[in-house]
């Protein structure tokens, strides 16, 4: 199975936003890789995209600080669990998570569509 | 002719000064294009009111003819669709109705369906055409209703437009051919007053200037106009009276013939009067 975790840039911290996080930490059978993401200049619809990016990874898993209502619902029918991110190095989250430390994230976000 | 009343700050004055000038016109257009909350018509009450259903066109996939090749999902710059469980899944609130998706399917598995998004009141004051955009509650865009409503309007047209300076602003104001801007002397009203004479100018619109609800000359909003060499066409004084008449649902033109004076004097000046 497959975590993913949005990155910041440096590479190693997560990033407080998901859909336009530069860079996606994955996590599989003990393999990391880090990936850029796709979605982070999106001008619109960026959690959609970044929700795609992260269906086609095949991700089972995502530890996140926020998500957005949209975004949930496109994982949520892909069947991928939500977690929220408790520490500030993904590593840590990686651990946490192995420990089964991580709580379910419950509160999704509105959209940020239609402002401005 | 096509004049589109706007203001970017809410409130300064823009179906005030829509509502009296088309009442000033006589026989014209008046158009509602601010169809989250349209107001005119509580002043224009128009009678015999015919109303009908618009929709926009979203996408339905037939998960049985699609082949997973995700053309549409890579197409849709809005990011509307995504590919999930075999089958393209769209999210109506980021659509824009474009039909790409149909149009790049090689599977010929999308199919356009009407959405309502809203409805259309068409009605008469008097010599005035009376057109009102009502957008269903929850519905994120009005730009279809509000390019719906200003296809129905001929000869001189007066567009009332939303506040703000961003879509339904731009498609309200995008065939004008002329911009009345309504100024509130304020440093709120001022701000977004720039926005929206920025947007004006982007889209390379005649615009002039109404200063409304004036007590005195607000010196920035004065410097700016005359470095933009925006034309102060009319000041509408801070006047209880006015308000006394909005208040009432009245139209001041109709009430208080100095209004009406203004009002004739400012179509005028612009360039639609008769």
């Amino acid at each position: 199975m497959r975590i993913a975790i949005p990155l910041d840039e440096d590479r190693l911290s997560v990033c407080p936003v998901l859909a336009r996080a530069p860079y996606f930490l994955f996590s599989a059978h003990g393999e990391e890789s880090i990936e850029e993401n796709p979605a982070a200049q999106a001008q619109s619809g960026a959690g959609m995209q970044a929700a795609q990016f992260l269906v086609d990874r095949e991700v089972g898993v995502l530890i996140t600080p926020r998500c957005g209502e949209k975004a949930a619902e496109v994982l949520g029918a892909a069947g991928m669990e939500i977690f929220k991110s408790a520490n500030k190095a993904a590593a840590d989250d990686l651990a946490a998570y192995g420990e089964g430390k991580l709580e379910r994230l419950s509160h999704f976000h509105g959209g940020f569509q239609g402002i401005g | 002719m096509k004049i589109a009343c706007l203001s970017g700050k809410g409130g300064a004055g823009k179906t005030f000064a829509a509502v009296n000038l088309a009442a000033a016109a006589g026989e014209c257009c008046y158009v509602d294009c601010d169809v989250e909350e349209p107001n005119g018509r509580l002043f224009l009450k128009p009678e015999g009111l015919e109303a009908f259903s618009v929709s926009t066109l979203l996408p339905d996939f037939d998960a049985s003819l699609c082949t997973g090749c995700k053309k549409c999902v890579g197409f849709c710059r809005f990011h509307a669709l995504v590919y999930i469980k075999d089958k393209p899944m769209v999210f109506s609130e980021l659509c824009h109705s474009c039909g790409g998706c149909a149009l790049v399917c090689p599977a010929g598995a999308v199919r356009e369906k009407p959405r309502p998004v809203g409805i259309l009141e068409k009605g008469r004051h008097g010599d005035i055409t009376v057109i009102t955009g009502v957008l269903n509650p929850g519905e994120a865009s009005g730009t279809p209703l509000i390019r719906r409503a200003i296809k129905e309007a001929a000869g001189l047209s007066i567009l009332d437009c939303p506040p703000g300076s961003a879509c339904p602003v731009m498609e309200s104001a995008m065939d004008a051919d002329y911009c009345l801007l309504v100024a509130e002397p304020t440093a709120f009203g001022l701000h977004n007053f720039k926005m929206v004479h920025e947007l004006c100018r982007l889209l390379g619109k005649n615009c002039g200037v109404l200063i409304n609800k004036q007590d005195a000359p607000y010196e920035p909003l004065e410097s700016y106009c005359r470095e933009a060499g925006l034309p102060v066409l009319e000041r509408i004084p801070f006047d209880p009276r006015a308000a006394e008449c909005i208040a009432s649902g009245e139209i001041a033109a109709e009430k208080l013939p100095e209004y009406r004076e203004l009002f004739t004097r400012l179509l005028e000046k612009i360039g639609g009067g008769q």
